[in-house]
């Protein structure tokens, strides 16, 4: 009986779950998770068909995966790694964005042209979008108001109105738009352009372009130069842009729109997250099959952890 | 004791004065890896980064991949020159002078070979200096767990630098030297690109390439800078340091050795 105290003392000082980041592998139909602590894939949780965009509710009571060639957002239970249910996704979902309400799903449909709204919890397509050709990057603004869909061949970044959900603008960027992001409480819009090689920045207000950011990387071809993913550091003050097939992230300041430094990571790098004060940068690397663990800090690649085959999405989930 | 030590230190001081006196040959040292690092390895900068081989843990430039090879080509550039430096004693007259003082040859010549390395190792340490500067840098602890790696590493040239010198009997074969030493053994070992892509274009180059003791002393000195253990590469680099040293002192032993002929 003296030992039940030294047991209970043992079990309190037992490590709680680590954070994780979760990496889809577009070619195995699983997603990775990396343990943020000893940088190794701990679990292996299978998928529906290619897996690709990825995102936690806000609680990270459930996550949402776009299973584009199962055609359906697959929910699942982040504890047991069980599929709870499909939503409706429309065809192809590549990418998608959960609304500030926690409720709606914006997803692009890329075969079909349009971007689709789901409420995930009656589990019904709300409204359907057209927008332009193969539609891919999606963002929503900080205050919910205003949704984003890029389309890859039609080179727009379209603009909607998530009360009216009808586009109230369209702007355009350089060949292949691929990802879209809102910073600085919602005033930018960025958005990467894989083909262009740029990033276009847009004055939210008047949806005009305010900057424009092209990417050289020594002794590589511009046309291997393709940004596609990128994130924000803590106060949106630097952006990390994965530079596709030149296997560099780039990193750019959000004042100057300078390029400030590049940092060599595993190949065709495409998506990346960050851990919990951002001080970690996880990059997934299509070709290489690996996930490149950056500190952000010092801009230097730290490690590179094998995942599945052509890791594509990534995501942070906080210790539960 | 006294003896002995101030044997040692004139000896040793004495390759060191001949180093500083000799400017031009601290620059060449210098500038030679450095060609290397920012000429050579600039254009071949995306060349690798295909694979993470250890001690690596990420992806890497070609730079960084050839900065222990490098340290290794200064070793092996300053073991040369040390013997070429005994050649030059030789016809001199003063190795005369050196070789007859009363003590143990083996002392005498350890007592050069550590000199010869000292000079060897602060060539090593200016050049990652500069290397840094310009960007091509290891961790911090790296730069001090490489020292012991350096010293095997210099001592191993040294010894095989000394042996040569005792069979180089003119100044003039050192040209010699160059070709078949120097060359085959910076080229045929993994200082200037790993040991599996030499294995993708010939069996035997890789198999050549893993029995040089001086790949074994570039991986010992790449593993040390990134605070790695490499057993294997510490006694195949301990190995040679004793078989060369064993093959100078027969070389100089003016019993059985080849100074006998020349002498």
């Amino acid at each position: 009986m003296k030992s039940a105290p030294l047991i209970a003392l043992l079990l309190l000082a037992a490590p709680a779950g680590a954070d994780e980041i979760w990496v889809t592998n577009e070619k195995d139909d699983t997603i990775s998770v990396i343990d943020i602590a000893t940088l190794e894939v701990v679990r292996t949780i299978p998928t529906g068909e290619r897996p690709r965009g990825i995102t936690f509710s806000h609680d990270y009571s459930v996550v949402y995966i776009c299973a584009s060639d199962s055609d359906a957002v697959q929910v699942m239970d982040p504890v047991t790694g069980e599929i709870l249910h499909d939503l409706p996704s429309g065809e192809d979902p590549e990418q998608f964005v959960l609304h500030p309400d926690n409720r709606h799903l914006y997803i692009a449909n890329e075969d079909d042209a349009i971007t689709t709204v789901v409420d995930v919890e009656t589990r019904s397509v709300v409204a359907q979008i057209d927008v332009g050709i193969e539609p891919e990057g999606m963002a929503v603004s900080p205050d919910g108001k205003i949704a984003i869909t890029t389309s890859e061949t039609t080179n727009m970044a379209h603009w909607i109105d998530t009360e009216t959900r009808q586009l109230f603008a369209n702007t355009l960027v350089d060949s292949r738009p691929r990802h879209a992001e809102f910073v600085k409480d919602g005033t930018e819009l960025w958005v990467s352009s894989e083909i262009g090689g740029t990033i276009t920045i847009f004055d939210v207000a008047t949806q005009t372009e305010k900057a424009k950011i092209a990417f050289e990387v020594p002794n590589m071809h511009p046309d291997r130069v393709q940004p596609v993913g990128f994130e924000f550091t803590n106060g949106d003050t630097h952006a990390f842009v994965a530079l596709g097939p030149s296997n560099h992230v780039a990193v750019v300041n959000a004042e100057t729109y300078e390029v400030e430094d590049l940092i060599l990571v595993g190949r065709r790098v495409w998506h990346m997250a960050f851990n919990a004060d951002r001080s970690l940068l996880f990059t997934t690397n299509g070709v290489s099959g690996d996930v490149t663990v950056v500190d952000v800090a010092r801009r230097e690649a730290l490690k590179s952890i094998k995942v599945g085959r052509f890791p594509w999405g990534a995501a942070f989930r906080p210790a539960q | 004791m006294t003896r002995w030590s101030v044997a040692f230190g004139a000896i040793a001081s004495r390759e060191v004065l001949r180093f500083v006196h000799q400017r031009e040959r601290f620059l060449a040292a210098l500038v030679r890896p450095l060609v290397w690092l920012l000429v050579f390895a600039a254009g071949f900068r995306a060349a690798l980064g295909l694979a993470i081989t250890p001690p690596y843990q990420t992806y890497i430039p070609y730079e960084t991949y050839i900065l222990p090879g490098l340290c290794g080509m200064i070793l092996l550039f300053n073991g040369m020159q040390s013997s070429l430096s005994l050649v030059y004693d030789r016809e001199t007259g003063s190795m005369r002078l050196l070789l007859t003082a009363p003590l143990p040859r083996g002392f005498l010549l350890f007592a050069k070979l550590c000199g010869a390395t000292f000079i060897g190792i602060l060539q090593v340490y200016a050049f990652l200096g500069i290397a840094a500067a310009f960007g091509v840098d290891a961790p911090a602890w790296g730069y001090l767990a490489v020292l012991p790696a350096l010293v095997l590493a210099g001592l191993m040239l040294g010894a095989l630098g000394l042996a040569l010198s005792s069979f180089i009997k003119q100044l003039e074969n050192f040209a010699g030297v160059m070709n078949f030493v120097i060359f085959p053994m910076f080229f045929l070992s993994s200082a200037l690109y790993p040991l599996w892509k030499m294995a993708e274009s010939s069996r035997l180059l890789h198999d050549i390439c893993l029995a040089n003791p001086f790949t074994h002393a570039v991986e010992l000195i790449r593993f040390a800078l990134y605070l790695q253990w490499n057993g294997w590469a510490l006694l195949w680099t301990g190995l040679a340091t004793v078989a060369f040293m064993a093959l100078a002192l027969w070389g100089y032993d003016p019993a059985r050795g080849l100074v006998r002929r020349k002498g």
